[in-house]
This record gives structure tokens, C-alpha cells and sequence, in this order.
């Protein structure tokens, strides 16, 4: 636990919890936020070389998660007047309580995987995977729209954690491509958002089941 | 060079219809799609006469980012065969269809069709040169794709959206085919590159998947009989220059994948050869028994194409048996027929296909019944369909007779052998004789009744204006350039010999034969017999003439009773066909409606007779049903829940990570 990389990893794993267990919307995005943050900061933290490579990617990862989306979903919960999260499917205490078992579970299951040596001592998978499952609560357990997209975010969160590990690997454009992915994503995300405002004149997800057919 | 030739002649083809896309002038971007079409088939075939006459192999290999991928592209003997016809049509049909499916006719779509021509003739090219595994997926994907948008060229028509659909759906399943193909491929030659598999590998379970495969993929493309479903709705209702490059030589990519795989299979079980000779053999005689059922004319050209293709593979099917055999003489003589038809029905049906075209716009239908007298508005048109008429029936000086006449060697040479090869080829040669026999009447049924008679409706005007518009040289040249073609393999198939053993001999490796083939065919005095068929047709026609013009005297005819004979009274296509059309009764399952007339003075009756796609209509679409209603069992599952969708997504992560 004294890898600074480690002490980053518990404090997103902890923002998991505060974006399941807080109802405000605000909060929600800020912790997703704050959550893109200290993530930029890994492959800085990982890789002790301070390649142009990896700092592009971390100035990238901040201005995209930390300034720009979170900007973007504050503005629609401003423009439709939305502050809180009221009645998700599973109730906030449930919520967290699957969210640690989760975590739980990952820590467990990552002890099962072949890793390679120098990845096996931190936490990088658990997580990662511990942060992809959050994602999914978020995702299947929020009605508004707007909870939907920070699902989303962290979901994406944790698919980069678990990036870090191939970041040797894995060419650049893997990565670049994964954020342009993401911010199309949200941006695809905000107009539906305001079409669904227009349309329901509510932000309800559920009531998306009228357009099955 | 020939190489480099062939690769610049394919990217000015393609690049050629872009400009048209951008500009706001139709007229210069049609311009430059012309000059980029013209120019990049002139390159094309050049290169592609380089590499046949000189059989050099020439190689371009440079390396891809994309894992397994490089752009290894290589022009041998074989490739040169099918890039020849390929340029030459696409030519012919981008200069005819330039006029025939113009900016004033069609101004949305026509700038949209030919960049896709363009992009198709292209493709085409690069899938006949690639030798890299997914350089040749992509190109292949490219031309299937570009093919469907051509197939769509008139958008408003309803007829050609269906056709397109249909097609789309065949082609991806061909593609989706040739990935398991590819990846079976790979795994059992341990290489990307188009590269010979080890001995042994045909004998094995994987080498029978790798042929059915080969055969499902390849033959969905080539239109071979069960899975032709996709071709005739596609060809009848495309532009007609569309319906040229695609029957000439789109499909003959799938003709190319099946003799390439072949050729790099060291030792071909004799099995193969026996499936692609019965295959072929039932895909020629149904192919032209449906083709002579058809009211539609460009169907029914189609449906040749389903015949044609019948009658190469069939050729394949002799040769690979002779490769099984070790007998290098049927190697030659069945890969060389089936290559040199593969030549000629790029040539012969490009023309029949413009003929058509141009017949059916005169005459506003495509339905056979409903034409007649055409040859005394478009008397060039006529001439020049009778020309493709007689190369596609086999019938000498034409190049169809040369080809077949190879197929017909080889069999013969294998009925001289004994036991279960004299017994195939037994059942070969009168399979071929009967599809000659029976594609000469559907040609005289076809030329009967669009172009001589009477006019059946109305009477006919070319492009809604007076008769003496005439028939512009755009149409004329391009067909009269491929008639001239057809000519002169026919009456100069020793020419070609030389270039034809060379490609039989890249798909076919191994041992040749110690007398090269035109000795072997005799092909010199195929020649000779071509003429002398030319020159008695042309005494008798001098000699029927003079006679004729002294003899005439005019008169009332008997009329048979029948005071006054209106065009109705005409045999119509169905009613000549009506013959051939009820001894395959029990494949083509003709729909009749209406009774014959039975007694004196009868009321008005009528009498209608349709011959659908049997594959299509009684196997494919009720599959298709029953998959439907299957698929609609599964709707419980798509309830529109947003959360509950992405619940599936979890379960099913969940269900992965416990696999590891």
C-alpha cells in the first residue's frame, strides 16, 4: 500500500461510492470529475519515464474527463433543471452495498489472473474492474439521463485504469481512439438528452420503452 | 511494368467518378468519369496484355500497420486472363451507359453511378491482383459493396431497391463465408499471403471445409445454381451497363477465387473435381432451362449468366478431375476451356446486355411479349445482338464455339479413359450439347420476338422521338467493339493459345502436356472452320438473295382464314419457349393461370404463364420464414428497458470473467 500509485487507486475506488450513494446530480458529475482527474495522473505515476507520449495522454485524459465532459453535462443539468436523482430502481443504501460487494469481488478475482510481475503488487486490476462495475450499478440502476452518462464515464474510467497495464503495448492511437469514442459518445448523449426533454418533457429513461418498435 | 500499368489503370478508373460527386457542372464531371474510365481501361488492358503475352510474374510487396495485412499484389498469367475482359467491357459499358443512363434521364443518380462504376472496375482489379488474405477481403468488399449501390442506381424504383436487398444480403453472407474460409486458410497454410497449402491438407477434414467453403463463398458470387438467388432480380433490374460489367465480369470474381484456391492446393482429391463438374453440369442445363421461361429480357440474359457460368465450371470440374487423374492433357484442355469462356462471356454478354438495354428503353418494357419489329428501328442494335446471340449459343465463327470446343476435348479425352471417368464424362458431353442446344433456342425466341414481327404495343420510338434519331455511335461502338472481339477470338483462337496455356498452367501446376494446346485443340483449324462457316453463310445469303429478288412477285398471301392478322396473332417468346419449358416442367414449376379454349366460339379467355426462381421461392423464402417467425419469439427480450439492456451486458461480462 505504499505505492503512490495504489493510495490514487483508493481514492477512485472511494469516488465509486460517493457517485452510487449521493442522490445529488451535482455531485455525481463532480466525482465522476475529480475521478478523471486523478486517473490522468496515473501513467505519470506508472511510468517513472516522462515520455511526451504518456504526457500528452495525461494532459489529454484531464482537459477531456476532468474539464470538458463534465463542463458539457453540467450545462444540461442546468439547461433542463434537473438537480437530483429521485426513485432509481435500487435505492442508494442497496446500491452501495452491491458496490462493495463488488469491489469485494474484484479484489478477489484479480488474485486468480496471470498478470505480469511488475503489475501483480498493485492495484490496478482490482480497480479497474472494481470501477467497470460501478459504471454498470450507475448505468442499470439510474433513471435520469444525465445519471446514465456519468455511468458511462465511469465505466470508461475503469476500461482506462485497466489500459495502464498495456500502455507499453498498446499503440497510442488505442488510446486516442478510446477518448474520441467516449466524447462522441457524450456528445451524441447530450443531444438525445435534449430530444428526449423535448419530447417526454421528462428525462426519465424508462419512458424510452415507447420507442421499442 | 505490367504490373504498375494494370494498378494505375485500376485507381484511374476509380478516381475517375469523383470529381462528379464534388462539381456542380453534371456535363464535365461526366466528362471526366469518361476520360478516367477510358484511360484507366486502356492502361488496364495494356498491363494485362503485357503480363499474358510474356507470362512474367511481377510482385509489388510493402508492408500494412494492421496486423496480418500487407499490400502484396501480384499479376500472373491468370490474373491477366480475367483482368483483360474485365477492362475491356468496363470500357464499353462506361462509354454506353454514359448515354444510356445520363444527367438528363436520371440527374440525382447518374454522377452517384459512376463514381460507383468506376470504384467497382477498381476493385475488381484489386481483388484479381491481390495475394495478401485481408488486402483481398477489402477489395473484395469494396466491389461488393460499390455493386450494390449500382445495383440501386434508380433509386425510385421499387424493383431495383428489392433486387438490391436481396443482393446485399448475398453478398455479405458470401463475405462472412470467405472470412471462416480465410481464417480456415490461414491456420492450415500458416501464412496471410495467398500461398500454397502443404500436401496432405486437401486430403483432410479441414482441406473438405476449406472446398465447401471455397464453394459457398465463391460460388454465391459467380451466381452458380442453388445459390444463384441473388442474380437474376439484380441483373433485370440494374441500368443496363451496370448489368454488363456485373454478368460480364463481377461475377466472374467468383470463378477467379475458386480456380486460385484451387491452383494452390498441391493435390486436389479427385472428389472436387467430380462436385465442381456436377455442379456445373446443373447449373448449366437448369440455368438455361429458366433462362427460356423468362418474359424478361434482361432476366433471361440473366439467367445465361447462371448458364455460362454453368458451362466454365464445368471446365474447372474436367480439369481438376484431370489434375486428380495425373493426366496433364485434361488439366490443360478443361482449365483452358473453362479460363477461355470466362474471356468470351465477359465479351459476349457485356454486348447482349447493351443490346438489351437499349431495346427495352426503345420500347419502354422489358417484357418479351410486349416488343417487336425493333430491328427496323434499331437495325445496328439487331445485327449486333445476333452476334452475341450465336457466341453465347456456342455456335461457330463465334468465340463461344472456340471455348466450348475445349471443354468438349477435354471430355472427349477423358471418355477414352475407362471406368468411372468415361462414365462422368459420358454424362458431360450430352449435358453440355444440351445446354448449346437449348441456349440456341432461347437466343432464337429472345431475337424472334424483341427484334423481328411487329411491333406488339404501340409502335416503338426511339427515346420518344422520331425513328431517324438512329442509333448514336455511343451505343453502337462499344457493342460493335465487343462484337469485333468475339469475332476474332472466334475465328483466331491460336492467337490466344499461347497466353490461355499459361493460365491453365498457374491453375493447374504440374506437369504440362509435351504439345502445346493450340496442337493439342487444333485451334489452327477451329480457325480455318470458323471462316469457312463465314464464308458459306455469306455465299448462301448472296445466293438466297439473288434468287429471292428474282422470284418475288407480289400478291395477296394466303391468310389462313384469318382476313385481317394483327400483331397479336404473333408467336410470343412464351408461346415458342412453351415446348422446352414443359420437359422442365418438373424444376422450373411454371404457374399457369387460366384455361385453354375449349369449344367453338368461345368467350373472351385469357392465359398467363410465369416461371419464378424455384430455389428462391419454394427454399430460400420459406427458410427465411420460419427464421423470421423464430426471431419474432425472441422479441419478449427487447422491451425497450434501457437499464435491463445494459443488465445483459453485465451478466453476460460477469458470465466471461468466471470463464477465465
Amino acid at each position: 500500500m505504499t505505492h503512490p500509485v495504489d493510495i490514487l487507486l483508493v481514492l477512485v475506488i472511494l469516488l465509486n461510492f460517493l457517485v452510487l450513494g449521493t442522490p445529488s446530480l451535482r455531485m455525481t458529475i463532480r466525482g465522476a470529475a475529480l475521478q478523471g482527474v486523478l486517473l490522468a495522473l496515473l501513467p505519470l505515476l506508472v511510468h517513472r519515464g516522462f515520455g511526451w507520449r504518456v504526457g500528452a495522454i495525461a494532459v489529454a485524459t484531464m482537459a477531456l474527463k476532468g474539464l470538458l465532459i463534465p463542463g458539457l453535462l453540467e450545462k444540461a443539468m442546468r439547461d433542463v433543471h434537473i438537480r437530483r436523482e429521485v426513485e432509481p430502481y435500487v435505492g442508494f443504501v442497496p446500491s452501495l452495498f452491491l458496490c462493495a460487494v463488488g469491489t469485494a469481488l474484484a479484489i478477489l478475482f484479480s488474485g486468480n489472473l496471470p498478470l505480469a510481475p511488475e503489475h501483480a503488487g498493485t492495484l490496478l486490476v482490482p480497480a479497474s474492474l472494481a470501477t467497470l462495475l460501478s459504471g454498470f450499478l450507475v448505468l442499470t440502476t439510474r433513471k435520469k439521463a444525465i445519471s446514465q452518462v456519468v455511468g458511462y464515464l465511469i465505466l470508461e474510467n475503469g476500461i482506462f485504469v485497466f489500459g495502464q497495464l498495456l500502455i507499453e503495448a498498446m499503440p497510442f492511437l488505442v488510446e486516442a481512439g478510446v477518448l474520441l469514442d467516449l466524447f462522441v459518445g457524450i456528445f451524441i448523449m447530450g443531444i438525445v438528452i435534449n430530444h428526449i426533454r423535448q419530447e417526454f418533457s421528462s428525462l426519465d429513461t424508462e419512458l424510452l420503452s415507447e420507442l421499442k418498435d | 511494368m505490367s504490373l504498375l500499368l494494370v494498378l494505375g489503370g485500376a485507381l484511374l478508373c476509380a478516381a475517375g467518378g469523383v470529381p462528379g460527386l464534388l462539381l456542380r457542372r453534371a456535363e464535365t464531371g461526366r466528362r471526366l468519369a469518361l476520360a478516367g474510365s477510358l484511360a484507366g481501361s486502356l492502361l488496364g488492358l495494356a498491363g494485362a496484355a503485357l503480363a499474358a503475352v510474356t507470362g512474367t510474374v511481377e510482385t509489388i510487396q510493402r508492408s500494412w500497420p494492421l496486423p496480418g495485412a500487407a499490400f502484396h499484389v501480384s499479376l500472373d498469367a491468370l490474373s491477366a486472363l480475367f483482368l483483360a475482359p474485365l477492362f475491356l467491357a468496363s470500357a464499353a459499358a462506361a462509354v454506353s451507359g454514359a448515354r444510356s443512363f445520363g444527367d438528363e434521364a436520371h440527374p440525382d443518380d447518374a454522377p452517384r453511378t459512376r463514381f460507383f462504376f468506376g470504384l467497382s472496375t477498381g476493385a475488381i482489379a484489386l481483388v484479381l491482383v491481390a495475394r495478401n488474405l485481408l488486402l483481398f477481403l477489402a477489395a473484395w468488399e469494396v466491389m461488393a459493396l460499390a455493386a450494390f449501390f449500382l445495383v440501386t442506381a434508380d433509386r425510385e424504383s421499387r424493383e431495383a431497391r428489392d433486387a438490391g436487398r436481396l443482393y446485399l444480403f448475398a453478398t455479405h453472407v458470401s463475405t462472412l463465408v470467405l472470412f471462416g474460409f480465410f481464417a480456415l486458410f490461414r491456420s492450415a497454410s500458416g501464412s496471410t499471403e495467398l500461398v500454397p497449402l502443404p500436401a496432405g491438407v486437401a486430403g483432410s477434414d479441414a482441406g473438405t471445409a476449406l472446398f465447401v467453403l471455397c464453394l459457398l463463398g465463391f460460388g454465391l458470387k459467380a451466381g452458380l445454381l442453388p445459390l444463384h438467388i441473388w442474380l437474376p432480380p439484380a441483373h433485370a433490374a440494374a441500368p443496363a451497363h451496370v448489368s454488363a460489367l456485373m454478368s460480364g465480369v463481377l461475377i466472374k470474381t467468383g470463378i477467379y477465387g475458386i480456380v486460385r484456391f484451387t491452383s494452390l492446393v498441391p493435390d486436389p482429391p479427385a472428389s472436387w473435381g467430380d462436385a465442381l463438374f456436377l455442379l456445373g453440369a446443373a447449373s448449366a442445363v437448369l440455368g438455361v432451362a429458366f433462362a427460356l421461361g423468362q418474359h424478361d429480357l434482361k432476366r433471361l440474359l440473366a439467367w445465361h449468366s447462371v448458364e455460362n457460368i454453368g458451362i466454365i465450371v464445368l471446365g474447372l470440374g474436367v480439369g481438376l478431375g484431370g489434375r486428380a487423374a495425373g493426366r496433364p492433357e485434361w488439366a490443360l484442355l478443361g482449365f483452358a476451356g473453362g479460363l477461355f469462356h470466362v474471356v468470351n462471356h465477359g465479351l459476349f454478354k457485356p454486348l447482349l446486355f447493351l443490346g438489351a438495354g437499349e431495346a427495352a428503353h426503345v420500347a419502354g418494357t422489358r417484357d418479351m411479349d410486349r416488343m417487336g419489329g425493333l430491328a427496323r428501328v434499331l437495325p445496328k442494335t439487331a445485327l449486333l445482338f445476333v452476334a452475341g446471340a450465336v457466341a453465347i449459343s456456342g455456335l461457330p465463327p463465334l468465340n463461344g464455339f472456340a471455348s466450348e470446343w475445349l471443354v468438349y476435348l477435354g471430355l472427349f479425352d477423358r471418355a477414352r479413359a475407362t471406368g468411372a471417368d468415361a462414365l462422368r464424362a459420358a454424362f458431360g458431353v450430352p449435358a453440355l450439347a444440351l445446354t448449346g442446344a437449348l441456349a440456341l433456342a432461347c437466343f432464337v425466341k429472345a431475337h424472334g420476338a424483341v427484334f423481328l414481327g411487329n411491333a406488339r404495343g404501340e409502335a416503338p420510338q426511339p427515346h420518344g422521338q422520331p425513328a431517324s434519331h438512329g442509333e448514336p455511335p455511343a451505343h453502337v461502338g462499344p457493342m460493335a467493339l465487343l462484337a469485333a472481339a468475339c469475332a476474332l477470338l472466334g475465328l483466331l483462337p491460336a492467337v490466344v493459345a499461347p497466353a490461355l496455356a499459361r493460365a491453365a498452367a498457374v491453375a493447374a501446376p504440374g506437369p504440362v502436356p509435351a504439345k502445346p494446346l493450340a496442337e493439342l485443340a487444333s485451334l489452327g483449324t477451329v480457325g480455318v472452320a470458323a471462316l469457312a462457316v463465314v464464308l458459306l453463310v455469306a455465299a448462301v445469303a448472296l445466293l438466297l438473295r439473288r434468287r429471292l429478288a428474282a422470284e418475288t412477285t407480289a400478291g395477296p398471301t394466303w391468310d389462313c382464314g384469318y382476313a385481317s392478322p394483327t400483331a397479336r396473332m404473333q408467336y410470343t417468346a412464351s408461346s415458342f419457349a412453351r415446348g422446352p419449358v414443359g420437359w422442365f416442367g418438373w424444376a422450373l414449376r411454371p404457374r399457369l393461370k387460366g384455361a385453354p379454349v375449349a369449344k367453338l366460339f368461345p368467350a373472351s379467355a385469357r392465359f398467363e404463364s410465369h416461371v419464378l426462381d424455384t430455389v428462391l421461392d419454394r427454399a430460400v423464402v420459406p427458410v427465411f420464414r420460419a427464421g423470421a417467425w423464430l426471431a419474432r419469439q425472441g422479441r419478449v427480450l427487447q422491451h425497450g428497458k434501457m437499464q435491463l439492456y445494459l443488465l445483459y451486458v453485465v451478466a453476460t461480462l460477469v458470465a466471461l470473467l468466471f470463464q477465465v
